[in-house]
């Protein structure tokens, strides 16, 4: 087991099974499936990420850099977290970007009820996303920690 | 919630409720997000108007339509009028009986009742959809040094770069919300500090480079840091109408291919002529891009298509959207690469696209007519709505966009190679 200190973006403690992207996740492209023909599982579409093209994203603790692609980004996410097919939580590696910012903030404000909860931790650093790899068990703590077992 | 940002009284009685539950939440929000940057103060948008990138009536987006409707049912409107981004659909692009169907009954039901909302909201014009909005047909030009709350990573990208103006690369809802209590988060984009160049891009080239591709080379190295370029100058002359079209096309594959917000071109973009390499942060990287550069990254592309050699069944030239004078360039390339090869219209579907207010001017001239005889047709279209569904994404499309190569599935090829591909054959 290794741990990892963070910053709390969106606050929350929680369990789930790691999906990892080394590449930044292209929200509007990886979440089309799930925003507009029903996929609850929030399959990714985005073709040019081979890490999670074709990958369940709803439930999984979602590992990245950061975001990239379409300033939609934050309310894609948003959309995501209120039709309940949002990842676990997001974990990234580096600084959140603006429009994964957006999206965790928006979601925090304005959505109610525990199945539109979306925890976020940015500034893990490098070393979190060479060592964690798919279907790793992640625990979130309250103060920024994640565990990878 | 507890607030490390200074607030003015105002802001921070908004915050509390003084105006009601939904405004207090939009500054919540927006102090929330500034503070995830280490805003230390919100700064008044000062730009006249404001662009949002959202313009399409997706089914799936419900969330935001609602939150949108709070924001009305509260009498949050925008106190900037705003431009949008293009409208999804127009009968005049060549779609198949499938195609319409998914976009009118599954895709894009939303669209008149979210068009009424925006109107709610402070639309500028019914007609203000265009990614181009800087455009001086369309006429949401920013002065140099005026503060926005836009998005839309193309139109960020000019109004920072080309105009001066200053905007961080804000996501929807942010942008409509920076609008709404007429502040933004005072950081990144909108400092000095964060306008410093933390790379130097050497262009050693041996002829003028591609837009596309350069802003793409450049957009995948630098991902979210400011470039200072050197050495395009000598291909670009003077900021005229012609530089300012291959700008507009250069910074969106740097915003698309990468998250580029801001760059500077010695002796071309205003903070470059003005502060010169004083622009440049003391320990900035290197990055030469020559013709093998150039190649390499081309090279690089992935063919999304299932069948690689299939014939390209449809051309979108216009992502973002063309701007008069390359309309009006094009107009001469198509004809002239018809005549070259014995033909009277294109060769393959070829759609180019506009704002609506730059259509209506180039249709006002000679060239509109010259235009519509070759074949092409002429669209306000977003070819990125057009292509983000599985059926069309199955097409064999090709683009000169960078940004539509990297959103779809639409293949990528040079200017010259487009020509080719639509005056002549398609093979």
């Amino acid at each position: 087991m290794r741990q990892f200190q963070g910053r709390v973006v969106s606050p929350g403690k929680l369990t789930a099974k790691a999906l990892v992207s080394h590449g930044g996740l292209n929200t509007l492209a990886s979440f089309q499936k799930a925003l507009q023909f029903g996929d609850k599982k929030a399959t990714c579409g985005d073709q040019n990420n081979p890490d999670l093209y074709g990958k369940q994203m709803a439930g999984k603790a979602l590992c990245l850099p950061r975001t990239i692609g379409s300033t939609t980004g934050g309310l894609v996410l948003y959309c995501a977290c209120s039709m309940g097919r949002q990842p676990a939580c997001l974990l990234f590696s580096e600084p959140i970007d603006s429009l994964a910012a957006a999206g965790a903030v928006l979601s925090d404000v304005w959505l109610e009820g525990e199945h539109t909860s979306m925890p976020v931790v940015d500034s893990l650093g490098e070393e979190f996303l060479d060592f964690v790899q798919d279907g790793m068990t992640i625990n979130v703590l309250s103060d920024g920690v994640v565990q990878v077992i | 919630m507890s607030v490390k940002m200074k607030l003015t009284a105002e802001q921070q009685a908004i915050l509390d409720g003084s105006q009601g539950e939904t405004l207090a939440k939009v500054m919540e929000t927006l102090v929330r997000y500034g503070e995830l940057f280490g805003a230390d103060s919100m700064a008044p948008v000062t730009s006249q108007y404001n662009h949002l990138v959202t313009s399409f009536g997706l089914k799936a987006l419900g969330p935001v339509y609602d939150l949108m409707d709070k924001l009305i049912a509260e009498g949050a409107a925008s106190k900037q009028p705003f431009s949008a981004d293009p409208r999804p659909v127009d009968k005049n692009v060549p779609s198949s009986f499938l195609q319409d169907f998914v976009f009118r009954n599954f895709m894009y039901t939303k669209q008149d009742f979210y068009e009424d909302q925006l109107s709610k909201l402070g639309l500028m014009d019914r007609d203000a959809f265009t990614c181009a909005c800087y455009l001086d047909q369309v006429g949401n030009t920013p002065k140099e040094g005026d503060v926005l709350s836009w998005s839309e990573s193309s139109a960020v990208v000019y109004a920072n770069s080309v105009l001066g103006a200053r905007c961080n690369r804000n996501s929807g809802i942010i942008d409509l919300m920076g609008s709404v209590v007429g502040h933004v988060p005072y950081f990144g984009l909108l400092t000095d500090e964060g306008r410093k160049a933390t790379w130097i891009v050497e262009v050693k080239t041996t002829k003028k480079p591609e837009a596309q591709l350069l802003g793409s080379a450049i957009g995948m190295k630098v991902m979210e840091d400011v470039p200072y370029l050197v050495g395009l100058d000598r291909w670009l002359g003077t900021l005229d109408d012609a530089a300012r079209t291959y700008l507009k096309d250069f910074g969106a594959a740097t915003a698309s291919n990468g998250a580029v917000g801001l760059y500077h071109v010695e002796g071309i973009t205003p903070e470059a002529v003005r502060q010169g390499r004083e622009l440049v942060a003391e320990d900035a990287q290197v990055y030469v891009v020559d013709d093998a550069e150039l190649q390499r990254v081309y090279d690089s592309y992935p063919v999304m298509w299932k069948d690689k050699g299939a014939r390209p069944k449809l051309c979108f030239m216009g992502c973002p959207h063309m701007s008069l004078e390359q309309l009006t360039t094009w107009t001469e390339r198509v004809e002239q690469g018809l005549r070259d090869s014995g033909r009277k219209k294109v060769a393959i579907p070829t759609v180019f696209t506009a704002a609506p207010a730059v259509i209506e001017q180039f249709q006002a001239t000679p060239y509109g007519e010259r235009l519509k005889k070759t074949g092409v047709v002429l669209s306000y279209i977003c070819p990125l709505m057009y292509m983000n569904n599985p059926l069309s994404g199955k097409m064999p499309v090709i683009t000169s966009s960078n940004k539509l190569r990297t959103y779809t599935t639409a293949r990528y090829y040079t200017d010259d190679e487009i020509l080719v591909q639509i005056t002549k054959g398609g093979d």
